[in-house]
Order: structure tokens, then sequence, then C-alpha cells
């Protein structure tokens, strides 16, 4: 067997056909928002380059960064820094070995849901009321 | 490498609709994935309709009676239907699981059977295992000493023995490695989780004497450290193991013993 000629064998199905796990998709969401916070750094960089260039810069950026498309942009930066950092704390449990239970990691990722969108409301309620 | 879609002779059409039985008033549609390697057709899914009045309670119970009574072309692995073989690891309901320990009145609707995922495929069902075989063997599953065999068998208290439960129970069945994205994209390089559980088998067995040379060889970015968490594995295994746990207890002896 080892040398007759083999057809090409096809590849099983795999995305297309698996169900969709919660931690699944919360691990593919902590690389989305991983890479999404380099768009924020940027951003946050731009906004720190305005401040030292000058006045007239600055101004521009911060009604940019202040539009309402702005802070659509700043509450998606909030959400996924802090839902990026939770994932993180929850890799740091499991780092230790704990956390693997089938109902331990079910309901770690729904409180990474819920405490990443609870935080972020928060903030932001703060941040309007303290203005 | 991350390819999410299906090379061109791997997409699946759709198959034939075989005609249902007849008289039959309690019957289920089985989706079934198809490909054989005689004809130059493309895989493809086929739609059986299975009397349940007449058949036993597992799926795979209904891929036999399939075989036997409609379409003696299907092609399975089975042995020996009480989830201890392993050979009936598939696909089924979007998750992979023994045929023989899936209760058909635990799928809801139509029942989708597909082979364990992102494999190449020897006929229907059947996945080509050898690069997870190989993989296996890599890993040099046996007792490894240096001290002089003792005169009786290798002593071990309780309490050691029990370092090796929710391991030993394996059956090699690659529902866990299968079930894996990371495996699915680097399984070339990454070990995927039922040989890694393996590994720690021995590497955590108060007998064997080469834990270090163990350690070695798993020490790289890809055998080892390709598990992201993301925990398909220990949700997947038909035997309630836990892959990802003994992984993450890998990565804490790779630390453990640097510091």
């Amino acid at each position: 067997m080892a040398n007759s000629p083999m057809k090409e064998r096809p590849l099983s199905p795999h995305l297309s056909i698996y169900k969709p796990m919660l931690t699944m998709m919360m691990s593919i969401v902590h690389r989305i928002t991983g890479a999404g916070l380099y768009f924020g750094m940027a951003l946050f960089v731009w906004w720190l380059f305005a401040a030292a260039h000058s006045q007239g810069y600055f101004d521009f950026v911060q009604g940019f960064i202040g539009s309402w498309f702005g802070r659509l942009v700043l509450l998606g930066f909030t959400w996924a820094l802090i839902h990026h950092a939770l994932g993180g704390l929850r890799h740091l449990l499991w780092d230790t070995g704990r956390g693997f239970d089938l109902v331990k990691i079910e309901w770690l990722a729904r409180a990474n849901i819920a405490a990443s969108v609870a935080l972020t409301l928060l903030i932001w309620i703060a941040a309007y009321v303290a203005r | 490498m991350v390819e999410l879609a299906l090379p061109k002779n791997s997409q699946v059409g759709e198959g034939k609709i075989w005609p249902k039985p007849e008289g039959a008033s309690n019957t289920r549609e089985f989706k079934v994935y198809r490909w054989s390697p005689d004809d130059d057709a493309n895989p493809q899914v086929d739609t059986y309709s299975v009397d349940l009045d007449d058949c036993g309670p597992m799926v795979l119970d209904a891929l036999i009676k399939i075989k036997n009574e409609i379409d003696p072309t299907l092609t399975f692995r089975r042995s020996c239907r009480e989830g201890i073989c392993g050979s009936c690891a598939m696909n089924i309901d979007g998750t992979n699981t023994l045929a023989c320990t899936r209760g058909i009145d635990e799928v809801d609707g139509d029942v989708r059977i597909y082979p364990l995922p992102h494999m190449p495929v020897v006929k229907d069902l059947v996945p080509d295992l050898s690069q997870f075989y190989a993989q296996h063997r890599s890993i040099e599953p046996w007792l490894k000493t240096e001290t002089p065999e003792p005169r009786t068998e290798w002593k071990q208290s309780h309490q050691d023995r029990e370092k090796l439960d929710g391991l030993y129970e394996c059956i090699l069945c690659a529902c866990c490695s299968t079930s894996c994205p990371s495996y699915w994209w680097n399984g070339d390089r990454y070990l995927g989780p039922a040989i890694l559980l393996q590994a720690y088998r021995w590497l955590i067995d108060s007998r064997d004497e080469a834990t270090g040379e163990r350690l070695d060889n798993l020490e790289d970015p890809f055998r080892l450290y390709r598990c992201h968490t993301i925990m398909n594995c220990s949700k997947a295994c038909p035997k309630s193991l836990n892959p990802a746990k003994a992984i993450a207890e890998i990565k804490k002896m790779m630390v453990e013993r640097r510091v």
C-alpha cells in the first residue's frame, strides 16, 4: 500500500459543521479584541501626538474623537480593553491549573461577557457624570 | 495554517435522498457525509429515513440499520458498541463523540453525521488517523526507566496511582484532537489534546524516570504551546476526561522545572 498511487483524499468539513461553543467564541473574540487594541492604541497615540503638535491640530483631533462616530469608536475601544483584560485574568487562572471543569469554564465565559459589558457601561456613565 | 474554506475537491454537495420506509410512522432523517475513492465525485450528504420503532436507541444502531437494510455501501468504523474502543468516533449533531454512546433522542431534529473534522477522508465516515498515531508514537507512550528492573512489579503508592485517574481512561478516539481549531490549523506540528493528555499520563507517572527528557521533547512553540484553552477538547471527550487541564498541568511543569 505504501507505494500504490493514492487518490487525493478530501478534507472533512470543520468550522462549517462544528457547533458553535461559547468558549470557542470567547477565544476568537479574545483575539479580535486583542487586535482591536492595537488600533485603539494608535488612536490614543494620535491624540497625544496632536496635543504635542499644536493647538489647532489638537482641536481637530479632539473634534473628531468627540464626534458621535469618535465616541462610538471609543466605546468599542473601552469594551475591547476590558473584555480582553478580563479574558487575560481567565487565562491567568487557567495557568495555575484551576477553572477547568466544564461547569466553571462555562460560568467564567458568561461572567467575562457580563462583567465586560457592565464595567464598560459603568465607566461611560461615570465619565458623563463627571463631565 | 488557518484556512477557513475547504479545498475544491472537499466541498460538500447535496446527495441522494433515499426513500422513506413504508408503513413507518416514527421516522427520523439521518444526513450522512458520503465520499468514495472509487469515482471522481466530490463528497455529498445523503439523507436516509430510519424507522425508530424498529431501531436501537443509539446513533450507531441507526448507522448499522442503514447499512444492513438501506445502503450497504455506507462505510464507518465500529467495534465494541459500548464506548471503550473509540472506533466509531465521528461528528454527530455538530460535536465530536462516539456513535455508540450518543442516543438518537439526544439530538433535536435531523441527525447530521460527518467524519471527524479536518481530517483526510478514506471513505464516508472513516478518517485517516495515520498522523494522529504517529504523533502518539512521538511522545513514547511507555514506561521509561533507568534503575534496574525490580524482581516483581514496579510499585506505586495509592496516592501516586490516583494521579493517573482521568488520564489512563483515554481510548484515543481522537474526538478531542479533531474538535480543536488549533489542531485544525496546525495539526502538522501541534500534538493536539489527546496526545498531550497521553504525554501527561507518562509525565505524572511516579514510576517513569524520563520526565526531564519528555518535557524537553514538548518544549516547543508548536508541539505544546499551540493550546490556547479553547476548551472544545474537554467538551467533546466522550469519556468525560479533561485534556485542557492535562495540557495546563504540562505547562505548569515547564514553569516549575525552571524555578
